[in-house]
């Protein structure tokens, strides 16, 4: 898409008069929760959050895939990196993510382990084949966005014949997610979720069927957005009009990028290659079936079964209200941690440890 | 000699002096370096100001430039930001064993004809060559020593309310470039690095308005960083306007595809100016006069602290009329997940 077109989805003319129509269209508090760490981002980055209306209430959930990655598994990370013989391949977001003990990927570079940044699969697969001697472990973390590119990798290191490419898939699903926060023990009165914005990246994979149970079981209208301020703000005004009528209803918003069935044959990568699995979140605890493990045929390249992994739940920090932004329940600025025991520098909730982490984009965004 | 660099060379025996006479006094040619001392005896006047840096680049050679000229233009430019005109470079060359003989001509070359381009004299330098694996490939240092022509002289914590923030052209152009570079990124069109020095500008501006507050060259951490250490260091409130910020549609584009803000990104040819309101329109005349400023532009203005008790901060107001912070990074910027 050339960068003119995209000028238009942050027309600030474009964007007051679709601001002003929200106004007219609200009847009483909205509290919105977006599910992807690139939604929470732009919101502040674009300034959009100083000047929606009030009654606007923006709320992060657990859509930031460094966030949700959880310190055990964090904790296997460094355990791999730190053996002899590894090279372990990740994205760059996850390196300065702590583990329960509070080390790092970086850390454990600069103490000589061999741990590179790579900006896709691919670029692992290369690094491997570059490596004979050693065993090349991709670091497999990400929604339903990443999962097909990983996949995607598995079945070409097969067609290669590069043996020594490994993935640790911690891949999570965010359909489960949601319904596990929604099914969760009863919120205080004006302090639940009335509506969602619904993920673009991870849509245009799984499509927008999956968000059904969304509105028809738990009542919540959602929309599916692009990221432009533009966007977010078509996003909000559905969902205001969705409450004013008192009828909540799910739209495809981003149609430019996402088509309403998603795409199948990225499923059917991920279908071939992963099967779903219960996975641990950070500060959402065990969900049923919404984790990505690799399936019996691409076995050999399972990164678990070769080095033994095993996960196993760790208690919560000590103070960290994570679990409770993660679900809508707390602002971040809010936590008796936040700016003060718990900064960008020094995290020690998930929320804060990622760029795209609502707390992290509160410290670093909100002028308030 | 050898195609590729030796330990011998620098061993301080015949292959060092064969390097220094055929290669470095070749291209840094100049009467103080000709007399081959153990160092340099310099005349000056007034105060001086000395900065120094070490270069250490990967690529060694990227689109716009080498470490050659990016060691000239770092360091005259940390010299010239402190209101000084740059005069003499010290030089030093830490060179990895095996390093082809062609590359470092390269970059010898380039560092000169950057040296002389900026008008400074490279008087006095060292080489030594360390076994294979010790170094990655070639390190610079280089030591900068100018003269000041202002009392007193811009400083960081010299920002006041009411100033006006310029910026010499388009942001993020330098440290796309690398980063494309090193991940074998290309677009569309090309992103080439900005690096030069940016000295003779810097002189026009000080003679013609000796008061400039601020000047700083929005290296390592860019434009964002940069504003914030003035910021605190002023206390005060530099409010940036983001429509009025250039930074190349290429750029843009290219930072939007790896995730990365162009404002955290290293440019090596561009100055952040502070001055007075009064002065801001004369400041961008002279700036845009040169050549390497020609895209000179006011992004903001200093403001007072809203509250008494906060600290220096900088505030975006962003193209839709929002506002938000525009924070230091903890660390390097890394390239997202998704």
């Amino acid at each position: 898409m050339s960068l003119e077109i995209l000028d238009q989805f942050h027309d600030p003319a474009l964007c007051k008069s679709v601001l002003d129509r929200l106004n007219e269209t609200l009847t009483g508090p909205l509290r919105f929760m977006e599910v992807c760490g690139t939604h929470t981002v732009a919101i502040f980055r674009s300034g959009l959050r100083s000047i929606l209306p009030k009654e606007i209430i923006h709320l992060s959930g657990p859509g930031c895939p460094v966030c949700v990655t959880h310190e055990a598994e964090i904790n296997a990370f460094l355990d791999l990196a730190e053996k002899p013989g590894v090279i372990v391949a990740t994205f760059g977001d996850l390196m300065r993510v702590p583990g329960s003990r509070g080390r790092t990927l970086k850390a454990a570079q600069a103490d000589g382990a061999r741990v590179r940044v790579v900006y896709s699969p691919p670029d692992a697969i290369k690094l491997a084949a570059e490596n004979p001697d050693a065993k090349v472990v991709f670091l497999g973390v990400g929604f339903e966005t990443t999962a097909p590119g990983v996949a995607a990798s598995l079945k070409m290191a097969k067609a290669q014949g590069v043996a020594n490419y490994r993935v640790l898939s911690f891949h999570k699903l965010v359909p489960p997610a949601l319904t596990a926060l929604l099914s969760d023990v009863a919120p205080a009165p004006g302090q639940g979720i009335d509506a969602f914005i619904m993920p673009g990246h991870v849509t245009a994979i799984i499509g927008i069927e999956p968000y059904r149970p969304v509105v028809e079981r738990f009542g919540k209208a959602a929309a599916v957005a692009g990221f432009e301020p533009l966007d977010i703000l078509q996003a909000l005004l559905f969902l205001a009009e969705c409450q004013r009528d008192k009828t909540p209803r799910l739209a495809n918003l981003y149609r430019r990028v996402v088509r309403d069935e998603g795409n199948a044959k990225a499923r059917a990568v991920m279908a071939e290659v992963f099967t779903t699995a219960d996975a641990l979140w950070r500060g959402l605890g065990l969900i049923p079936g919404s984790g990505l493990e690799i399936g019996d045929a691409y076995a050999a390249f399972d990164a678990k079964r070769d080095f033994g992994i095993e996960i196993q739940d760790c208690p919560p920090l000590p103070g960290c209200k994570c679990g409770e932004v993660l679900k809508g329940r707390l602002a971040p600025n809010l936590c008796p941690l936040f700016g003060k025991a718990c900064t960008p520098a020094k995290p020690v909730g998930p929320c804060m440890v990622s760029t795209e982490g609502s707390c992290a984009a509160y410290y670093k965004y909100q002028v308030d | 000699m050898t195609d590729k660099v030796l330990l011998d060379y620098g061993s301080g025996g015949k292959a060092s002096q064969r390097l220094i006479g055929e290669l470095f006094l070749k291209h840094f040619d100049n009467p103080e370096l000709r007399r081959m001392n153990d160092g340099a005896v310099l005349s000056v006047s007034g105060k001086i100001a000395v900065s120094t840096d070490t270069f250490t680049v990967d690529p060694m050679f990227f689109p716009g430039g080498d470490i050659g000229q990016l060691a000239v233009h770092g360091t005259v430019n940390d010299v010239a930001m402190m209101g000084a005109v740059p005069k003499y470079l010290t030089c030093g060359f830490l060179i990895e064993e095996g390093l082809p003989m062609a590359d470092l001509e390269r970059v010898v070359t380039s560092l000169g004809a950057a040296a002389r381009a900026a008008g400074v004299w490279v008087v006095t330098g060292d080489t030594k060559v360390v076994p294979k694996g010790a170094a990655d490939k070639l390190f610079i240092n280089t030591t900068g020593i100018g003269e000041v022509i202002v009392d007193p002289a811009p400083a960081g914590d010299r920002a006041m309310p009411g100033d006006a923030i310029l910026i010499s052209g388009t942001l993020g152009d330098h440290g796309l470039a690398i980063l494309s570079t090193r991940q074998g990124l290309s677009f569309e069109t090309p992103v080439l690095s900005d690096c030069a020095s940016l000295n003779h500008a810097i002189e026009a501006l000080l003679r013609n308005l000796p008061d400039v507050h601020v000047l700083r060259d929005p290296t390592r951490g860019g434009l964002a960083t940069t504003l914030n250490e003035i910021a605190l260091a002023s206390n005060v409130s530099c409010d940036l306007e983001e429509d009025l910020i250039p930074v190349r549609p290429e750029v843009r584009g290219g930072c939007s595809l790896l995730g990365l803000d162009p404002l955290y990104l290293a440019n090596e040819g561009k100055f952040l100016c502070i001055v007075p309101e009064a002065d801001a329109e004369a400041a961008l005349k002279i700036m845009r006069a040169d050549p390497l400023c020609a895209g000179a532009k006011r992004i903001g203005a200093v403001a007072a602290l809203e509250r008494p008790g906060q600290s220096g901060r900088v505030v975006l107001k962003t193209g839709l009329g929002g506002r938000r912070l525009l924070g230091m990074l903890e660390g390097e910027q890394l390239p997202r997940i998704c």
